[in-house]
């Protein structure tokens, strides 16, 4: 399945929300998608905002990566999308 | 998490585009090229966050300045740019994104390439190349609608008299100045490879802009001989109301 539109944004956009959960910047990271195994920093991901929550897709082959939702006192965060995530410690902000 | 800053000046920079100048006292410092999370809350508690792409370098004062411009059907942009006064306090979080950014440390040719209001973090990385003395090599191609709605514009024309000038092309879209050299017209293929680093001086390139206008760049620079991994994008769209 792949969206119908190219209305996307980049991972990068979804620095700001990420923050709340993680104490580094998830967007610099690299990740490698569970579908296609292509290995890229997260904010190059495809940032799908329309819905209820956001929606990163690989840039490779659209499968989704991370899903997140807010949903009174919770976030839902799904991540199951990639294999693992590197970060880059000597790039601590600022 | 949230910060609260200050406004300390606003500057119209087109009819549609205002600077808002924050005093942020616990301003942890940022790199060109992020961004901040803005929050507006109404007296009813709903409120609304949109990411501003922050336009100041770096300075050991805690100011912040961003660029804002005034969407028709904005939710946010329309108070900002209107209603928003001197010594009004503003929600902020960030510096957000570790991607998008120019670091003072990076040597290599830099290729800047914004459409419309993505001239923000690019300007960014412009002041922090200028407050930092750093000699790397800038271009910057900026393509706009018409002459009038260029942002920082004195700014702009006075980069090129500098020692180490950065080179700035500008593409109108819709309306050139009198005898410009090129007709008013999109980006395409040619003012790429004719205006930008020729891609064997492994350039890093930036690219801010629309969704649409970034894909058809970012493509133009790949065809151009560009490693993909050096061109590094940020889009805004509706849905993000981004700028």
């Amino acid at each position: 399945m792949s969206p119908c539109t190219d209305d996307y944004l980049d991972g990068n956009a979804a620095a700001g929300e990420l923050s709340r959960i993680f104490a580094m910047d998830v967007t610099a990271a690299e990740g490698q998608c569970a579908h296609c195994g292509a290995t890229k920093r997260f904010a190059e991901a495809h940032l799908y905002m329309q819905g209820p929550g956001l929606v990163a897709r690989c840039a490779a082959c659209e499968q989704v990566l991370l899903r997140l939702v807010n949903a009174r006192q919770r976030v839902f965060l799904d991540v199951r999308g990639m294999t693992y995530l590197s970060l880059d410690t000597s790039q601590l902000q600022p | 998490m949230w910060r609260v800053g200050t406004v300390v000046a606003l500057h119209d920079e087109t009819p549609t585009a205002r600077t808002i100048t924050l005093d942020v006292p616990d301003w942890p410092g940022h790199v060109a090229g992020q961004h901040v999370d803005v929050r507006l809350t109404a007296s009813d508690g709903y409120s609304a966050v949109r990411s501003y792409s922050i336009a100041s370098a770096p300075s050991p004062q805690r100011r912040v300045e961003l660029t804002v411009e005034r969407l028709p059907n904005g939710e946010v942009s329309p108070y900002l740019t209107r209603e928003l006064a001197v010594s009004d306090r503003l929600e902020l979080r960030g510096p957000i994104g570790g991607w998008f950014v120019w670091r003072t440390q990076q040597t290599e040719p830099i290729q800047l390439i914004a459409g419309g209001s993505g001239i923000v973090p690019l300007m960014a990385m412009i002041r922090s190349r200028a407050s930092a003395s750093s000699t790397a090599s800038f271009r910057l191609l900026y393509s706009v609608r018409e002459p009038g709605a260029v942002w920082y514009r004195d700014e702009l024309q006075g980069l090129s008299a500098k020692d180490q000038p950065v080179s700035v092309t500008y593409a109108y879209t819709r309306a050139a100045p009198k005898d410009w050299p090129r007709p008013p017209g999109r980006v395409d293929a040619a003012l790429i490879s004719n205006t930008t680093w020729p891609s064997k001086l492994a350039p890093t390139c930036y690219v801010c802009g629309p969704t649409s206008f970034v894909e058809i760049v970012a493509g133009f620079l790949s065809d151009a001989g560009n490693n993909p991994e050096k061109i590094r994008t940020e889009r805004f769209g509706p849905t993000g109301d981004r700028q």
